[in-house]
């Protein structure tokens, strides 16, 4: 007989846990920027450490409240799960109010990750915009890890104002680096800045890289991306090796509420993370 | 039909049949009058069943009739489909109780209902393609739905042939009726012009069992040409068509068709056609606590792919017109459904033509831009 | 002059000149270099250079007495600086401060628009190259005014 009448009942057992948050304490909680914050989260219940790809994201459970996509901004080697979020809306506010030892429910890791092994012996260029750069962190500590199987590594990162930028120390680090080139840009800068201004486009033709072997890996918003992708592809760099992270409102995280559509593909268990050309038509396409 | 078992019974002996399923512990649920409409609902003996009713049905119209015959199930499909048993319109996920500073999950999705055994009784073809249609998107993942699961796995299904066809059903040209042919474990065929019998088909053993102990008789080859005949009657009187081949290719490449303002002009987004349609299959949890905050619950709740709040991203929301909602929706149903699921989300059962309130009927719209796809792939051709 | 001239041959901008309006043009050219914090051009100053940054960062920039200088966008590398000098009446309209010392090729934009007048296919193959980059810019500065990062209200 049809299709899921072949599914034995013990698998579904399997498939009720992904829908159950667990609960994880805050470990420390670090102010960003004036809306953004990050958290570092442990497992209650002296678990495993939390295994997850760069890319991947999870659903984050504030009791009573309801429950948001969050991407993970932390390192997938590092013994802490971290997650950096803006607030914008009534969980991320209320999340926003949690401390040390308040307790946040975890559903997760879903969706595709960062080609981080595809990426080998290529330069790789980072692009994000806004909010973006959380998602790509761990890809970046990933390939920061294992630096000698990577070409030239460069991370573009634009913002609204200076005093927008995430992870401001870390950055300041990173720039110390001679392995990583690293540009930041403002859309609008206030008096006393000294550093660039301009969207995040116009960093490409600063970023040296070999365009006929670059991976590169874009989240920002949609107009963002759509043209950073455009300015790749101008430089010459292949459609397939340029990767975007997308995202739609989602309930439930496992391709089953129907919510994240972006036409045939589901953000959730398809994406967040894509190939240019899998969605490059529904990126011209309005309210799709 | 030639290699199953079949057996012919009188109208009498139906009520055997839902006694033999009430004896196997099933809750049978069949369509029964509530008001003016054939719902579907618990049932206890065959006299709860529609007798003697039939339906008049066209877009935005609903109208029950009286007919000659003292017939079961002489009324095509009403509002409701088995979706609302198998994939309940509100479902509790979890509840989280608190203690001190944590709290504590429990899965809720093992609740009373979720573990009733349901007998549909009256399942026409279409609504048993759009159950296995469910069975793909709720089973056919990586993730699975475990409360469809469960619900699922326990149901006994007793699907009817159709010998009529509805006012706005199209499941002939989409190749899922009218007659039942995989996914029961009985079929019945009510057959009222040789005399009144039920024709039984098994499906399953499972489906022998309960026949087992209802008085029948093998059915004799010109019973079985009777249900044959009436089947094919009702194929022929389908008065609407949807043609399948090429959705994906017609839709995806017509997203600024003109027709979508025109139907958006009438669309009220109300969501009727997605709560009707026996596939849809959209959700919206509802997270909450009690007064004293002591225990919150997730509750998850049929949604709609018609409403604003359905694709908002802080600050608004991804489809704020409803031209781009009815797009989405008609998209989703006949092209984008079969990369995700590998069959389009439409059966043709005609629900969402008869309860939409303004009459919006699925075939002329797909039909329209389907013309100008040809139109447009002739042109291409010819030059 | 001969480096000035192979520099410009293998600059983007001047990509796919002839020979011929090549050498023309280094005819023109100086290169020169600006410490920081100096202003390469003020708001209002008559506009007969442009440049082709070769090094360093420069912000182009606006003074409003309420909020002081305001930078509306840097330019570093490989971009060009200056189009006052191709568009009556030839002023500059933002401040050029360096952000960090620069090295550049200026170009005599009062000698490159006479050239420009008496050989119009000169005029028209300079004018090709400004146009995309007024266009670049445009574009960018559209980018810029979304406000694309702001949480929608």
């Amino acid at each position: 007989m049809a299709s899921v009448l072949e599914l034995s009942s013990d698998r579904t057992e399997v498939a009720a846990s992904p829908m159950l948050p667990r609960p994880f304490v805050i470990k420390k909680v670090r102010r960003e920027t004036e809306d953004t914050f990050t958290v570092e989260l442990d497992p209650r219940e002296g678990r495993s450490r939390f295994e997850f790809l760069p890319g991947q994201f999870n659903m984050l459970y504030v009791y009573g409240v309801g429950e948001v996509p969050i991407s993970i901004s932390g390192d997938p080697a590092g013994s802490t799960l971290v997650h950096t979020t803006r607030a914008v809306g009534a969980v991320t506010k209320a999340m926003a109010e949690l401390r040390r030892g308040d307790v946040i429910g975890i559903r997760g890791p879903f969706g595709t990750s960062w080609p981080v092994a595809e990426a080998r012996n290529k330069d790789v260029v980072f692009v994000a915009g806004g909010i973006g750069l959380p998602p790509l962190r761990p890809a970046l500590y990933e390939i920061l890890s294992h630096r000698e199987s990577y070409g030239k590594v460069v991370l573009l990162y634009g913002t609204r104002t200076p005093s927008d930028i995430l992870f401001k120390d870390e950055l300041e680090q990173w720039r110390a680096r001679f392995d990583l080139e690293v540009f930041i840009t403002v859309d609008r800068a206030s008096a006393g800045w000294r550093g660039n201004v301009g969207v995040v486009t116009t960093l490409i033709q600063k970023a040296g890289f070999d365009s006929r072997n670059t991976l590169a890996m874009i989240v920002g918003p949609e107009v963002m991306m759509r043209f950073t992708t455009i300015e790749f592809i101008k430089r010459g760099v292949n459609p397939d090796s340029i990767y975007l992270s997308m995202e739609r409102n989602m309930k439930c995280g496992i391709g089953l509420c129907g919510h994240c559509q972006f036409g045939p593909v589901f953000i959730c268990k398809d994406g967040p993370v894509f190939r240019y050309p899998q969605i490059k038509d529904l990126m011209v396409k309005w309210e799709i | 039909m030639s290699t199953s078992r079949m057996y012919r019974i009188e109208p009498d002996a139906l009520n055997e049949l839902i006694q033999s399923l009430q004896k196997e512990r099933y809750t049978v649920i069949g369509p029964t009058l509530r008001g003016e409409a054939i719902v579907l609902d618990t049932i206890t003996s065959a006299s709860e069943l529609p007798v003697g009713k039939t339906d008049e049905q066209s877009p935005a119209k609903y109208r029950l009739v009286d007919k000659a015959e003292k017939t079961f199930f002489g009324a095509s499909v009403g509002p409701h489909s088995w979706k609302q048993f198998l994939f309940p319109p509100t479902l509790k996920i979890f509840s989280a109780r608190k203690r001190g500073e944590t709290f504590e999950v429990s899965e809720d999705i093992e609740s009373p209902e979720s573990s009733e055994r349901y007998a549909f009784l009256g399942v026409r073809a279409c609504d048993l393609s759009a159950i296995q249609i469910q069975d793909k998107v709720f089973g056919g993942g990586a993730y699975r739905d475990p409360a469809y699961l469960r619900l699922r796995h326990q149901a006994f299904i007793v699907a009817v042939n159709c010998t009529r066809a509805g006012g706005t059903c199209f499941c002939t040209s989409l190749r899922t009726g009218p007659r039942a042919r995989v996914g029961f474990d009985l079929a019945i065929t009510e057959v009222i012009d040789h005399g009144h019998y039920l024709l039984v088909e098994v499906g399953t053993d499972k489906g022998e069992a309960v026949l087992s102990s209802v008085t029948r008789r093998p059915a004799q080859d010109e019973e079985i040409e009777g249900a044959e005949h009436a089947i094919r009657a009702a194929a022929q009187l389908t008065g609407r068509s949807l043609e399948p081949d090429q959705t994906r290719e017609i839709l995806y490449s017509n997203t600024e068709h003109p027709r979508w303002d025109v139907v958006a002009q009438r669309c009220l987004a109300c969501a009727n056609c997605t709560m009707v349609c026996p596939t849809c299959f959209c959700t919206n949890v509802e997270d909450v606590t009690d007064l004293t905050g002591s225990v919150a619950q997730r509750v998850r709740k049929w949604d709609s792919c018609f409403t604003l709040d359905f694709s908002y991203i802080h600050g608004g929301s991804v489809r704020p017109s409803s031209r781009a909602r009815y797009r989405h929706w008609i998209t989703h149903k006949l092209a984008s459904w079969v990369d995700q699921f590998g069959t389009t989300g439409c059966v043709g059962c005609g629900r969402c033509i008869t309860w939409c309130p303004v009459g919006i009927d699925i075939t002329e719209e797909f039909r329209v831009i389907r013309e100008t796809y040809l139109l447009n792939a002739r042109g291409k051709s010819s030059t | 002059m001969e480096t000035l001239e192979r520099i410009l041959a293998q600059h983007q901008f001047f990509k796919d000149l002839s020979p011929e309006y090549l050498t023309l043009v280094t005819g023109c050219a100086s290169n020169v270099r600006f410490e920081q914090d100096q202003n390469i051009f003020r708001v209002g100053d008559e506009a007969n250079q442009f440049y082709l940054i070769r090094e360093g960062r420069i912000a182009l920039q606006l003074f409003s007495p309420d909020r002081g200088h305001i930078t509306v966008e840097t330019l570093s590398e490989g971009d060009i600086l200056g189009w006052s000098w191709l568009i009556p009446p030839y002023y500059y309209v933002f401040d050029a401060k360096v952000l960090d010392v620069t090295r550049a090729i200026a170009l005599d934009g009062k000698c490159l628009r006479r050239k420009c007048e008496e050989d119009h296919n000169l005029g028209y193959e300079l004018l090709k190259r400004f146009s995309s980059l007024l266009e670049h810019r445009l574009e960018t500065t559209r980018l810029q005014l979304l406000d694309l990062y702001g949480v929608r209200s």
